[in-house]
C-alpha cells in the first residue's frame, strides 16, 4: 500500500476539496475548495505516466542508458492548469460582483433568485 | 499602512533590480523551449508574474500611466494572431497538414536543422517552426495574466453602494 | 435533517475514493505505451527539437494548444466585462 502513495494523496486532496465545497459558507473559502479539486487532478494525471527508474524525455545532456518517463501526459496537464487558471479568475471576478450587489459574502444571505 | 498608494522606498528599490532580472530569465525560458524544460506558458506565466510584482510595488495608479491596457491588449491579440497563422501556413507549403513544420529543412529559415539522434549538447538553430510558436504564445500568455492582475487591481470604486438600498463601506 | 444527508453522503464518497485508490495498478507500470515509445523514437528526426514534450505539444497535438489559447483568450474578455461594469 506504501507504493501507491501519489494515489492516496490524490484521494485525500479530493476528500479536503470537496469538504470545503459542500461545508463552508463564505464564496471565497468555496472557490479556494474548487482550486484544490483541480490540483488533485492535474496530480493524477503525471502520476499515471511514470515508469519506475525513468528520467525526464529531454535529450539534451542525458545520461546514458536509462528508460524515459511518457510524455504525452505532460503536455496535457499543461493545457489543464492554464484551464484551471482561467476558471479560478473568471469565478473570482462574479465574487467581486455578487459583493457590489448583495454588501456580503455569505452565501446563506444571497437568496434573491429564490424570491 | 497605507494599502492603496505605492510602499517603502526599500520595498521599490528592490522590485526594480527583481522585475529586469526575471523578465530576462523568462524570455531564456520562452527561446529555449525546445532544448530545456520549459517553453511558451512557462516563460510567459515567469515574465507575468514580474510584471505584478512591480504592479504591488509601485500602486495600479502610477503604473496605469506609464503601461496602458491598449498597449497590453493589442499585444494579447498579436500573440493568438500570430499562431494561428503559423500554423495555416502549413497548409499553404510542401507538407499538406495543419500544424506541419515546413520550415525544417529548408534555407530560407532561421531555425533549420535537424539534431544529431540521440544525447547531444542542445543546439538552438534546431526545429523549424516550434520556436515561432513558442514566442507568440509566450507574448500572449504574458499580456493576458498581466491584464487580468492590472484590472483586479483597479478594484471597486472609492463609494460602493449596494444596488439593493444602503451602503456597503 | 439535510446536513445529516449531506454528510452521509460525503463519508461514503470518501470511502469509495481511498478504496480505489488503493487498488488500482502499481505506481510506475502504466497500462498502454505503444503511443509514446513511438514519440520518443521518432520526435527528434521528425520535429527536430530535443525536448519530446514541447514537439508533442506544438506539433503532434498542436490542436489541443490552440483551444488553450482561445480558452485564455476568452477568460481574459470575461475580466474585462465584469470589471467594467463595475465601474458604471
Amino acid at each position: 500500500m506504501i507504493e501507491n502513495l501519489p494515489f492516496l494523496m490524490v484521494a485525500l486532496f479530493i476528500a479536503i476539496g470537496l469538504y470545503a465545497v459542500l461545508f463552508k459558507t463564505n464564496l471565497i473559502k468555496i472557490v479556494m475548495g474548487i482550486s484544490i479539486i483541480e490540483s488533485a487532478v492535474n496530480l493524477f494525471l503525471i502520476a499515471g505516466g511514470y515508469i519506475k527508474g525513468g528520467i525526464a524525455p529531454i535529450y539534451t545532456s542525458a545520461p546514458e542508458g536509462e528508460s524515459m518517463v511518457l510524455p504525452t501526459p505532460q503536455a496535457l496537464t499543461l493545457t489543464a492548469i492554464v484551464i484551471g487558471l482561467a476558471t479560478t479568475a473568471l469565478l473570482l471576478s462574479f465574487v467581486v460582483l455578487i459583493y457590489r450587489h448583495y454588501g456580503t459574502v455569505d452565501s446563506r444571505k444571497i437568496r434573491g433568485l429564490r424570491e | 499602512m497605507n494599502l492603496e498608494g505605492p510602499m517603502t522606498k526599500i520595498v521599490r528599490v528592490f522590485s526594480n533590480a527583481v522585475f529586469a532580472f526575471a523578465l530576462i530569465f523568462g524570455f531564456y525560458v520562452v527561446l529555449h523551449g525546445h532544448l530545456t524544460p520549459g517553453g511558451g506558458f512557462q516563460g510567459g506565466a515567469i515574465m507575468a508574474s514580474a510584471v505584478a510584482l512591480l504592479l504591488i510595488a509601485y500602486g495600479a495608479d502610477r503604473i496605469g500611466k506609464g503601461l496602458k491596457k491598449g498597449t497590453l491588449s493589442s499585444m494579447e491579440s498579436l500573440g493568438l494572431l500570430g499562431f494561428i497563422l503559423l500554423a495555416i501556413a502549413g497548409i499553404a507549403s510542401a507538407m499538406n497538414v495543419v500544424f506541419g513544420n515546413f520550415l525544417l529543412d529548408n534555407s530560407l529559415g532561421i531555425f533549420s536543422e535537424v539534431p544529431p539522434t540521440g544525447v547531444n549538447p542542445g543546439y538552438l538553430n534546431t526545429a523549424g517552426t516550434l520556436p515561432w510558436m513558442s514566442l507568440f504564445v509566450g507574448l500572449e500568455v504574458l499580456a493576458g495574466l498581466s491584464l487580468i492582475v492590472f484590472n483586479m487591481a483597479g478594484g471597486l470604486p472609492k463609494e460602493v453602494k449596494s444596488s439593493r438600498g444602503g451602503e456597503v463601506k | 435533517m439535510n446536513k445529516t444527508i449531506v454528510f452521509v453522503a460525503y463519508v461514503v464518497f470518501v470511502a469509495f475514493l481511498f478504496s480505489v485508490a488503493v487498488g488500482l495498478r502499481d505506481f510506475g507500470e502504466p497500462v498502454f505505451d505503444s503511443m509514446d515509445q513511438y514519440f520518443l523514437n521518432h520526435g527528434q528526426s521528425e520535429t527536430g527539437a530535443n525536448n519530446i514534450v514541447t514537439s508533442v505539444v506544438f506539433d503532434y497535438r498542436g490542436f489541443d494548444t490552440l483551444g488553450e489559447a482561445t480558452v485564455l483568450f476568452a477568460a481574459v474578455s470575461g475580466v474585462f466585462i465584469v470589471y467594467r461594469r463595475l465601474k458604471k
